[in-house]
This record gives structure tokens, C-alpha cells and sequence, in this order.
């Protein structure tokens, strides 16, 4: 199909499936903590908006979690149909990561989730508080095992080989804890809480620019703004962090996300921008500031570094893309810096709640956390290439032996079923943004009448009330 | 028989499980979706949805169970069956997502209420008939060479596996007109009465012709069923189905609440025992035993304590989700 190969066209699913799945993730993984701190302000201090302010985003989880769990099931079905002699090799070792993700993330999402959901009125306020952090520490548990799972293949360690060719553990505390897997973990779980916090302060933002003294709107915004200043910077170190650890153990990522294709003996420049040129292994047009890539990457000036000349053409991961991707990221994380810092600013004189022009930025900026995470997974995944696990199995190799009329026809079904429920989904989503949080607020069950007597404590308060 | 034999069959029984509380749980969800067309009203459409709609996450999540268990427990097995049910598994995923997403979206929109309860209906056919074309595929055999699947990718097709998807269809729509008598009070429930006797001679029917051709498909399956030893752990199944049906019958008769569900649980449970009592020791029948395909012993023992102490505290929070949402659903039931 369109020229391309089984490997080919079974990479260009694996991508367009991931990458739909994780736009879900990244959202639920942060929206879900964020709904467990609303309810716990809410039983805390009994004002309402809290609890209006949850009913709201608990409407958008329960479709954005919807969307997650069925894209999430296809890319666990899919390691079997598309990568099957990868399966056959590396199951013994990701595959009772992936078994526990299940056991101890997966049934207790979705086991308190139905609670979570519509179950206020029938367990009361703490069962119920209960159920929210279940789910929360659900999400947290998933992104646990499966960047375990996901790291290992980046950076394998403690495993051996057996005579069959499969990888077989040797040390199940080395598999996991791998060397690159607690900065992936730190890395996703703030990128996480970043998306999520963008896209409060952007819907906080867009009503406050209509009526810049609707409660529901002011605690959203505010929320979501400490947490972009607090955690922008704290991403923008993780990620530094995390590019040392790369540089120690995938170096040809490093030199293909800095578009070293030449190695500097003393100090290598830090490259900007420039037009890499993969066939001719040229950086063409860079624009560099001369020795910071080694003050950046070594902590030293004049560190030698070495680029992909050094490197055998056939493990060239495509350098383009992880460059670009990597920038992309890289850049969207800074102009989140700036958003959390312009907010901290307004915020000492006193003007968060009417700065038009702050408002403007943060809803420009709300879907700015889904584009760096796919960026940020595009360089993780492309600069691993041409392996699936690391120096170890080649992507080439670990394909199932289908034809390419089977994997191009499941690719196109996949396509076009997820523009349909994404466009759906999405408009869905807009359309319950547009309104504001309503007093009284209604949970997920808007379509029935819903008998809030008795657990809202503060019920018939007026929300007006509910200040700065 | 050293540690790793009796870890394998183990597996083999803690999979085979999974699988079966995913075939009952989700089976009465997706039966309701199979079901969606005989209830055209709109309120008797939200009722049935608000039947399953705190539950259906968790019941579908042992899927993921009964897949991800097989990649870790018997990756090799995993590895060739996923290849040789390639086009039926695709279908299944792609209806799952219909009908999961209808969910949602059913409750989000006016104007196209009737294309999501289409998604509803239509997802939960193609799941459901896939699913039950690939137990047929399996049931007859793949083409193995190596540690490779070798078949075609339309080798599933076959009048068996057909016979096996409809029998399916059948099957989780018995379940999901006995758990609407169970949910359901007033016309609704009089309606999935009257549904559940003509699905109950349907799955009669259809247990008989599965029956009648397994044993057509390879000797040793007619070796199973109609030999000594074997015969003798087989033999009771037939007749236990008899006994089944006769009960639900005249619970039916009696417009029972509760028991025409608990005894569609019991027909499915005796024909999965048939299909186990058929299948064993193999994971792909006829080529690789769960033996052969069993994943190092340092791979099964690490999942072992995890499943010995997670599947029940997850069955137990899950029966308390189930009994928080115990009860009729009427149509005021407000929680959706
Ligand atoms: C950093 C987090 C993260 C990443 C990298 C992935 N996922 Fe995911 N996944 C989640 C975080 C998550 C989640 C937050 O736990 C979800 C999202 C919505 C949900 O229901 O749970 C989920 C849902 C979800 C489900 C449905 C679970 C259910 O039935 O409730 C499956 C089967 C998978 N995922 C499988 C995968 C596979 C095979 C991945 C890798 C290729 C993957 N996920 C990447
Ligand atoms: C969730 C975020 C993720 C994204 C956006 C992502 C992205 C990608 C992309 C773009 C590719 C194609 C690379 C190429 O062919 O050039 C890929 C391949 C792949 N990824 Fe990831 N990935 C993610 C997570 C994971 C995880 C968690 C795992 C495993 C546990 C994983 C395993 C694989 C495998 C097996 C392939 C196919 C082989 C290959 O092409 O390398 N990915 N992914
Ligand atoms: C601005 C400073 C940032 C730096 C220096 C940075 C650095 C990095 C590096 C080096 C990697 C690749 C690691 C590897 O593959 O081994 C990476 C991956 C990633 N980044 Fe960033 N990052 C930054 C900002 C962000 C932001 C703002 C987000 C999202 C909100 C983000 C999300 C991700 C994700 C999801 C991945 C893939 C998963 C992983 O490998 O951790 N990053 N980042």
C-alpha cells in the first residue's frame, strides 16, 4: 500500500495509534488528581464551588477516560497482530510489567470509576472521595508500569537470553527500575499535570474573559495557574536531567536530537536551528551558539563530543524528525515558563482575574501540553530507532510475518474510525467548555433530574458569594 | 512433573478464567447492545444503558486481562494466534471502540442520539460475532511453522467459525435479556421475557450444532468425547445442559427475577468446560502445548503472588461496585 512495506506500515500504526492513545492519558492522569484535590477542598471546606467546579471537569473525564480506555485496549491487542515475533521475544520481560499494570492500575480505575461517575448520591461524600482518589492513584499506578515497560526497551537491564532467543529476566528489580526509568516516569508524570494545568487556565481564562467575577472560572484559573508556575520549571530541570541520563545511555539520540552528524573535539555548539540533512549527514543552514552543547551536556566547555560520524549509517535513527520533535518540545516547555511567570506577576499586582492579555496567552497556550507530549514521545521513540529494544532487537526484526494488504487495510480502518470519534469526542468536549460551571452544577447525569438535597451541605448558597 | 509443568497449567487456568468472567461480564453488556434494536424508545434505551454503564469499564478490562496475561504467560502462543485471528481481532477492537465511546456520547448529544445508539448496536454485533469466529478459528487450527504463524490472513474464515460467531451472538444476547429481567421492572421486563425464550431455544441450538461439528474437526476432539477415559469427565456435560435448561424453563414460566440470569451463567459456564475438556493440554490446538509455549519460569512465577492476591481484593471491589448500583433501574433512576 502506497509503496510502503509490512515494517513500514506496521511502524505507521504503531505511531498513529500510540499517539492518538496518549493525547488521552496525558489528560487523565492529571485531570483525575486534579478532581480528587476539587473534592477534597470541597468536603474540607464546604463551599460549593468546589463542588461545581468538580461536577464540570468530572463531565469532560468521563469522556476523555472513555476515549483513553478504548484506544488503550487496541495497543495492547496490537503488540500481539502487528509485532508478534517481538512479543514472542520480549513478552517474558514487558509482559509481566503489563500483567501488573492490569492487576493493580487498570480493574482499580475502572473499578471505582462507575462510582466515581454516578455514585455521589448512593455511597455519600467520603465513600465517594474515596472512589475519586482510587481512580486518581489508578492513573498513577498505569503510567507506573507502563513507562517501565517503555523504558526498558529504551534502556534494557537485568535480562538474559535464553536458547529460544527470547529475553528472559535475570533480575526483575533491575528490569524495572531501569536506568532511564525513573526520569521517564518524573518527566510524563509532570508533563501530565502540565497538559492538564493548560487546559483549566485556558477554559478558566476564555469565561473570564467574558465576566471576569464567575466563581466557578476565578478557582480554575487560579489553580491551574500555580500549578503552571510551579511546574513548568520544575519539567524544564526534569527534562535537563533527563537528556544527561539519555546522553549516557542512548548517545546516538542525543546526537541525533542536537544534529551532531560531525563530532567537535573541543566544545560542540548548540544548535538552534538548522535543516538536517539525513542523505547527506549535514546540519545545513545551523544556527548555533558555539561550545554550549558540551556546557549544556557535559557541564564542561571544551568536552569532546562525538556526532554520528562515528556511528554506522545503518543505526542512524531518522534525524529529522527526532530533531525537529525534540524543538517542538523544547520550545513549548519555554513558553509555558513564560505563561507560569506572567501569571505570578499578575497575580502580586493583583490582576489575574482582569489581565486580558494574560487570559488571551493561557488559552493560546491550553492545547500546548498535548503538542509537547507527542513531541516529546516522538523524539523518545524515533531516536530509539532503528531498534525496538535498544542495541538489542532491531524494529526490522520484530515484525509479525503478515502482508502488507493485512496491516495497510487495519492502518486505514484505524484512521478513519479515529477521526470519527475524535471529532466527536472533541466537539463534545468544546461544547461543555463553552458553558461556564453552573451553581448547582450537575454531575454526569445531566439528562435526568438530579436530587442534590442532602449531600451538599451548603446547598442554596448563593455562589456570588464565593470571592478571590 | 518438575515446578514449571505444574506452573503451566496453573497459567493455563488462571487465563482460562479470565477469559471466562470477561465472556459472561462483558457478554451481557454487549448482549444489550446485540439487543438495542428490538427497544426503539428512547426511554427504554437510557434505562438498558444505565443497566451496565457504571459496570462496563470493569467488565471489559478483563480482556485486557485474559490478552496481556497470554502475551506474559505464553508469549509464544500469544505471538501466533494474534497474526492468525488478525482480521476478526481488528473487527473486534474497532466495534469495541463504537460501542464503548456510545456510551458517552449517547448522553452528550441530541441530534445524533440515533447514530450513537446505531454505534451501540453495530459495535456490539461486530465484537461479538469476531470474537466468537476467532474461538471458532481456533478451535480448528492454525497453520504453524516454527515459532511462526504461516497461515493466509482469511484462514479463520471458515463455515465453523462462522457457526461459532453466530452461536456467540446468540449466546450473549440470552445474557443480556436474562440481566435486563434482573434490572428492569414493568414493560421492559416483560418484553426481555419473552425475548429470553426464543434466545434460550436459539442457544440450544446453537450448542448442539457446536457440538455436533467440534467432533467432526480432528479425532482428537472425537476422542475426548466419545472414549473411555475421557468420556467419562465429558459425558456429564451434555447432560448437565439438559438439566439447566429444563430449570430455566420453568423459572422463566414462574417470571423469576433472578435465576433465568444465574442459569444463563451456568449454560455458559458448561459450554466453556466442554470447550476446555476439548482443547487441553494445547493453547494452539493440534500445535503447541501450553508447555511449549509456557514463558521462562522466572517470568510466571513473578506474576504468580500478584494474581493469587489482586484477582480477589479486585473481585471484591468490584462486587462493591456492583452492589452499589443493586436494583431495579427504573426510568427516574437519576444517575445518568
Ligand atoms: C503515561 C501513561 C500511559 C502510557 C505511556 C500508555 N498508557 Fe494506556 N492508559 C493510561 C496510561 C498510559 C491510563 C491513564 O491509565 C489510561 C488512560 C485512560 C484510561 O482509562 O486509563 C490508559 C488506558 C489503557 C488501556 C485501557 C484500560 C482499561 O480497560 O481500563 C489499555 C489496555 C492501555 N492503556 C494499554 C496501553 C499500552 C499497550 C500502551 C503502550 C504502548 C499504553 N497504554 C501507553
Ligand atoms: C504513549 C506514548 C508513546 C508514543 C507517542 C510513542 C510513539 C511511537 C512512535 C512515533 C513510534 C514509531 C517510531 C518509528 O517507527 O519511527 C513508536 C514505535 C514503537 N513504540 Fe512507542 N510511543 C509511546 C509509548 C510506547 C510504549 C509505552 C511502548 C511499550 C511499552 C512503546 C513501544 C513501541 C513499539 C514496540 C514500537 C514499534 C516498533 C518501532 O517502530 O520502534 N511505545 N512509538
Ligand atoms: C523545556 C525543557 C525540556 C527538556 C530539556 C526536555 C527534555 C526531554 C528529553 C531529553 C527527552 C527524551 C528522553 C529520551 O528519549 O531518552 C524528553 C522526552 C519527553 N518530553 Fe521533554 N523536555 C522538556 C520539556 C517538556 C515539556 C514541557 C513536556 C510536556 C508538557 C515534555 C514531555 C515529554 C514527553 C511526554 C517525553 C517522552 C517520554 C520520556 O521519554 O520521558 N517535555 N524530554
Amino acid at each position: 500500500m502506497f509503496g510502503l512495506d509490512a515494517v513500514e506500515l506496521a511502524r505507521a500504526q504503531f505511531a498513529f495509534t500510540v499517539t492518538f492513545h496518549i493525547i488521552f492519558p496525558a489528560f487523565s492522569i492529571g485531570l483525575a488528581s486534579y478532581l480528587a484535590v476539587l473534592e477534597a477542598l470541597w468536603l474540607w471546606t464546604g463551599r460549593d464551588v468546589y463542588l461545581n467546579v468538580f461536577n464540570y471537569w468530572l463531565k469532560i473525564f468521563a469522556i476523555a477516560f472513555g476515549m483513553g480506555v478504548v484506544s488503550g485496549i487496541v495497543m495492547s491487542y496490537q503488540f500481539g497482530t502487528n509485532w508478534s515475533v517481538y512479543s514472542d521475544k520480549v513478552g517474558p520481560v514487558i509482559g509481566p510489567l503489563m500483567a501488573y499494570e492490569v492487576l493493580t492500575a487498570f480493574f482499580l480505575e475502572a473499578g471505582f470509576l462507575g462510582v466515581m461517575l454516578f455514585g455521589l448520591k448512593r455511597v455519600g461524600p467520603k465513600l465517594h472521595f474515596l472512589a475519586t482518589l482510587m481512580v486518581a492513584i489508578g492513573t498513577l499506578i498505569s503510567a507506573f508500569w507502563i513507562l517501565s515497560a517503555n523504558s526498558w526497551m529504551q534502556t534494557p537491564a537485568g535480562y538474559a537470553v535464553n536458547a529460544e532467543g527470547q529475553f528472559v529476566s535475570v533480575d526483575w528489580l533491575k528490569v524495572i527500575f531501569n536506568p532511564s526509568f525513573p526520569y521517564r516516569l518524573v518527566h510524563m508524570v509532570l508533563a501530565a499535570y502540565l497538559t492538564t494545568s493548560l487546559v483549566v487556565g485556558a477554559v478558566g481564562a476564555w469565561h473570564l474573559l467574558r465576566n471576569p467575577h464567575l466563581p466557578g472560572p476565578r478557582v480554575m484559573f487560579s489553580m491551574a495557574m500555580w500549578m503552571a508556575a510551579l511546574v513548568a520549571p520544575l519539567q524544564i530541570l526534569a527534562g535537563d536531567q533527563h537528556g544527561l541520563n539519555t546522553l549516557e545511555h542512548q548517545p546516538v539520540k542525543i546526537m541525533a536530537m542536537e544534529g551532531h552528524f560531525e563530532s567537535h573535539k573541543d566544545g560542540a555548539p548548540l544548535y538552534l536551528f538548522g535543516w538536517p540533512d539525513q542523505a547527506e549527514g549535514k546540519l545545513k543552514w545551523a544556527l548555533g551558539i558555539p561550545k554550549f552543547g558540551s556546557l549544556i551536556l557535559k557541564h564542561q566547555i571544551d568536552a569532546p563530543m562525538a556526532g554520528l560520524d562515528t556511528i554506522p549509517r545503518k543505526d542512524w535513527p531518522p534525524v529529522p524528525i527526532t530533531f525537529w520533535s525534540f524543538r517542538i518540545m523544547v520550545g513549548l516547555g519555554m513558553l509555558m515558563l513564560a505563561l507560569g511567570l506572567f501569571s505570578l506577576w499578575e497575580r502580586w499586582r493583583g490582576r489575574l482575574y482582569i489581565n486580558r492579555g494574560l487570559h488571551r496567552f493561557a488559552i493560546a497556550m491550553g492545547p500546548a501540553g498535548f503538542i509537547a507530549v507527542m513531541a516529546g514521545w516522538i523524539t523518545t521513540e524515533t531516536g530509539r530507532q532503528p531498534f525496538t529494544v535498544y542495541g538489542l532487537l532491531r524494529t526490522a526484526d520484530s515484525v509479525s510475518p503478515l502482508a502488507a494488504p493485512a496491516v495497510g487495510a487495519s492502518l486505514l480502518a484505524f484512521i478513519i474510525v479515529y477521526f470519527i470519534i475524535f471529532a466527536a469526542g472533541v466537539l463534545y468536549i468544546l461544547r461543555l467548555m463553552a458553558e461556564p460551571p453552573h451553581a448547582g452544577e450537575p454531575g454526569p447525569s445531566s439528562a435526568q433530574p438530579v436530587r442534590t438535597a442532602g449531600i451538599t451541605p451548603a446547598a442554596g448558597v448563593v455562589q456570588g458569594a464565593v470571592g478571590s | 512433573m518438575s515446578v514449571a509443568v505444574d506452573l503451566a497449567t496453573l497459567w493455563a487456568f488462571i487465563i482460562a478464567l479470565a477469559v471466562f468472567i470477561y465472556v459472561v461480564m462483558d457478554g451481557f453488556d454487549l448482549g444489550l447492545g446485540i439487543l438495542f434494536p428490538l427497544f426503539p424508545g428512547k426511554q427504554d434505551r437510557d434505562v438498558i444503558t444505565n443497566t451496565v454503564a457504571p459496570v462496563w469499564d470493569g467488565n471489559e478490562t478483563w480482556l485486557v486481562l485474559g490478552g496481556g496475561g497470554l502475551m506474559a504467560a505464553f508469549p509464544l502462543a500469544y505471538s501466533i494466534l494474534m497474526p492468525a485471528l488478525y482480521a476478526p481481532l481488528i473487527a473486534m477492537l474497532v466495534g469495541l471502540i463504537f460501542r464503548g465511546v456510545a456510551f458517552e456520547f449517547r448522553w452528550r448529544t441530541r441530534a445524533q442520539r440515533n447514530l450513537w445508539d446505531i454505534a451501540f448496536t453495530g459495535g456490539s454485533w461486530v465484537a461479538a460475532l469476531a470474537q466468537g469466529i476467532a474461538l471458532g478459528a481456533i478451535l480448528q487450527g492454525v497453520h504453524v511453522e516454527g515459532r511462526h504463524y504461516a497461515g493466509g490472513w482469511w484462514d479463520w474464515l471458515t463455515p465453523f467459525s462462522l457457526l461459532t460467531g453466530v452461536s456467540l451472538v446468540v449466546g450473549y444476547a440470552l445474557l443480556g435479556a436474562t440481566w435486563l429481567i434482573l434490572k428492569t421492572e414493568g414493560d421492559l421486563r416483560d418484553r426481555a421475557y419473552r425475548i429470553s425464550w426464543v434466545l434460550l431455544f436459539a442457544m440450544l441450538l446453537a450448542i448442539a450444532a457446536v457440538s455436533l461439528a467440534t467432533p467432526l474437526l480432528t479425532n482428537q476432539y472425537a476422542h475426548r468425547w466419545f472414549r473411555l477415559p475421557t468420556v467419562i469427565f465429558a459425558a456429564p456435560v451434555p447432560l448437565a445442559v439438559v438439566g439447566v435448561t429444563v430449570l430455566m424453563m420453568k423459572n422463566l414460566a414462574q417470571k423469576h427475577d433472578v435465576w433465568p440470569f444465574v442459569l444463563a451463567l451456568a449454560l455458559f459456564f458448561l459450554s466453556y468446560a466442554g470447550l476446555g475438556i476439548s482443547i487441553y493440554p494445547y493453547v494452539v490446538p493440534q500445535s503447541v502445548t501450553i508447555w511449549q509455549a509456557a514463558a521462562p519460569e522466572r517470568s510466571q512465577l513473578l506474576m504468580l503472588p500478584g494474581v493469587l492476591v489482586l484477582v480477589p481484593l479486585i473481585l471484591g471491589y468490584t462486587g462493591w461496585a456492583y452492589w452499589v448500583f443493586r436494583g431495579k433501574v427504573g426510568h427516574d433512576a437519576g444517575y445518568h
